[in-house]
């Protein structure tokens, strides 16, 4: 065992022989590299045979004609389906109402879940307890949490709202109560990811910034802040990433009525309802790609550092 | 610039645990003073109790008169340097020394002014771009020191500041921290777990223990006159020897013989109405290859070398002394600190520190000799110098 870690530690500090394939690998080593390949292949074809063979098969199903009602019109039409849904309104319509979700919840959880973080990271008495009742939303299942705002909201049953309005009846007051919904659900879970940055903030920091005349205010924009940036950039790209799939929702609260739909809603409808397997694998391959944006955009543009890339964060 | 003084600050835990109990101290204007102590003996708690990072639970504590207990640290004026240094990792070397200028809303031209005069001083005019992430240990710890200076503050806190350095560089550190600190005559309180940088730093030391001040003094005093057996054994390096002993007609016999003691120790150790049974102490330097002494008063022994360290200048012989050890709560302590309470012994072990030009052999016998006028007594009951004088 420490042969091996050994011979590690010497190859290291050569500039990649393994990269200019011209240094010829060691006995040893070459048999441990056989021996990861070999542990890591069946981790391997799951992965490929879950996710890779579907996302291929979507990608190929949306540029087909295929629709269950009509099975013999199947058809190879290129990227006709895409013109067809980029070029409907429901579609926009649904990508605005998904997007405003996505932006407004996720900033509210922001900013609740730090100060939940912050709550949780401070408690002294009762640690376990606060931090327990804290995840109780997190622990319920989306659809049961769902259910239970919409008979707090609906307009024969809902204790929320008096017996003349019905607010899941039309499309802002709808849409808000969905953003209650989302918010009230994942808070607990984006003060658990900025409660773990909060543990990167060493108390000396904290001291020091005190020592050198910040309020509490200045301590934590100054100093906590831009010290757990990576902590909250992953938070952040995590629940935007959740947030512009959301469904369960949307599917209880309103069922997507009065323009309350979101992407993840119009996919479903195509594809399971309307059976029309183009459309609906179309719609999923252009929510691939706008979370695939939005990673991007996390990670190359706010310097994110993705989860497995241990370069321990841009500091 | 400014006075402190502690008038029986004490901190007692929530959970009625006693950190600091009853420290009076007063730190003159200008005045490098040392709170040095094993881990646990409340010095940290006393400094951050100065700093205002930990609420006083008894006493005063005032700052150029002014009592300041319920001041916040950011309205007592003073800057403090930390073992972890605490550089912002975010910030350049340049904005972190900038921080506290900017908080206190300085204006551009004065804060890059100080900050400069700083990094020269401090020798860091070329990294001042960089973030600490990329600096070494002796810079990042020079980038804290600037931290704190620019501002010119009251005082300097520094809770062992140089603990995270390697042995060489903390040396030379050492004497780089008392040139800036008699450059600046900033009053400074340092904390440190480590002897030596008490006794090269300071003006005084204060000593602790249990959250108890043991003495303060002088280095110089404390190890000539170490008030008792806890500071005794704390200052010097190699530590002091202590043997079980019985005092009887003025001599006195330990496991390493019987020896007259001297007119001047018999009369301090009657004035202090010395017990039967003691301990004494005898410092590795008082004693000496017996070839090497002549016609100097004291006892001698022989006894076989274990182990023998040429230093160059001096060799340390190390010796077992068969017979009792001696044993007092201060000294289980002391051990305990050391880290070598685990280590197996059957009798007392002796350092002793030798001239270079003595014949000592590892493994072979040796006659030696110890000055008996040195020799200092101990209460074993009380912990108590019965040789101390003013």
């Amino acid at each position: 065992m420490s042969e091996s870690t050994q011979v590690t530690a010497a190859t290291t500090p050569e500039p990649a022989p393994a990269k200019k394939g011209k240094v010829p690998l060691s006995e040893g080593k070459r048999a441990e590299r056989r021996l990861g390949l070999w542990l890591i292949a069946p981790a391997a074809i799951v992965m490929i045979a879950v996710t890779g063979y579907p996302i291929l098969y979507s990608i190929w199903l949306s540029l087909e004609r295929y629709d269950l009602h009509f099975p013999d019109q199947q058809k190879f039409i290129g990227l006709a389906n895409y013109g067809a849904v980029l070029s409907n309104g429901y579609w926009w319509t649904a990508y605005g109402v998904t997007m405003f979700i996505t932006i407004v919840s996720v900033i509210i959880e922001l900013v609740l879940g730090m100060v939940l973080a912050l709550i949780m990271h401070r408690t002294l008495v009762g640690r376990g307890l606060v931090r327990t009742v804290t995840l109780i939303p997190y622990g319920i299942v989306t659809v049961v949490a769902a259910f239970s705002w919409y008979f707090a909201w609906n307009t024969d049953s809902g204790y929320l709202v008096g017996s003349e309005s019905a607010p899941l009846t039309s499309t802002w007051p709808s849409i808000f109560i969905i953003i209650l919904a989302e918010v009230w659900k994942t808070t607990p879970f984006m003060a658990l990811l900025l409660m773990a940055g909060l543990a990167l903030v060493p108390e000396d920091l904290l001291k020091a910034a005190s020592m050198d005349g910040a309020n509490a205010w200045q301590r934590f924009t100054k100093v906590m802040v831009p010290v757990m940036k990576p902590a909250i950039l992953v938070a952040l790209l995590f629940r935007t990433l959740d947030a512009f799939r959301i469904f369960d929702n949307i599917y209880v609260l309103t069922t997507g009525q009065n323009d309350t739909s979101s992407v993840s809603m119009q996919t479903y409808n195509n594809l399971l309802k309307g059976l029309n397997l183009g459309i609906g694998s179309t719609m999923a391959v252009l929510i691939f790609i706008s979370v695939a944006i939005i990673a991007f955009i996390f990670i190359k543009v706010f310097g994110t550092s993705a989860p497995g890339s241990d370069d321990g964060g841009k500091r | 610039m400014a006075e402190i003084v502690l008038d029986k600050i004490t901190k007692r835990y929530p959970d009625g645990a006693l950190a600091v109990s009853e420290v009076d101290l007063q730190i003159a204007d200008g005045e490098f003073i040392i709170l040095v102590g094993p881990s646990g003996c409340g010095k940290s708690t006393t400094l951050n109790m100065i700093a205002g990072l930990e609420d006083i639970s008894e006493g005063e504590l005032r700052i150029d008169g002014q009592r300041v207990n319920e001041k916040a640290p950011k309205d007592r004026d003073i800057a403090m340097v930390f073992q972890s240094y605490a550089l912002y990792p975010h910030m350049s070397v340049r904005e972190n020394m900038a921080f506290p200028l900017r908080l206190a809303k300085v204006d551009d031209a004065t804060v890059q002014a100080k900050v400069n005069e700083a990094a020269e001083i401090l020798d860091l005019v070329a990294h001042l771009d960089r973030k600490p992430g990329n600096l070494s240990g002796g810079q990042r710890q020079r980038v804290a020191m600037g931290r704190a200076i620019v501002r010119s503050p009251k005082a300097f806190l520094m809770d062992e500041p140089l603990s995270n350095l390697d042995a060489k560089l903390r040396v030379q550190m050492r004497t780089s921290v008392s040139k800036l600190q008699k450059q600046l005559g900033t009053t400074t309180v340092y904390v440190t777990h480590d002897q030596t940088e008490a006794m090269t730093l300071g003006d005084r030391v204060v000593v602790l223990r249990g959250g108890l001040v043991q003495q303060v003094g002088s280095p110089q005093f404390l190890y000539e006159q170490p008030a008792n057996l806890f500071v005794a054994g704390f200052i010097g390096s190699p530590a002091m020897n202590f043997l079980p002993g019985t005092l009887e007609n003025g001599a006195l016999n330990t496991p390493l013989g019987t020896v007259t003691l001297s007119d001047r120790i018999r009369r301090l150790a009657e004035a202090a109405n010395a017990p039967r049974e003691l301990i004494a102490g005898i410092r590795p330097e008082h004693f000496e290859d017996a070839k090497l002494v002549e016609g100097k008063p004291g006892g001698s022994f022989t006894a076989t070398v274990d182990v023998l360290e040429s230093m160059g200048s001096d060799k340390y012989a190390y010796f077992t002394v068969e017979g009792e050890t001696a044993t007092t709560a201060e000294l289980d302590e002391l051990a305990a600190d050391a880290g070598s309470t685990d280590v197996p012994a059957s009798g007392s072990s002796i350092v002793t520190r030798l001239a270079a030009s003595s014949g000592a052999v590892a493994g072979q016998p040796l006659d030696l000799w110890y000055d008996s006028d040195k020799i200092q007594l101990f209460d074993p009951a009380s912990g108590k110098n019965l040789t101390y004088t003013e």
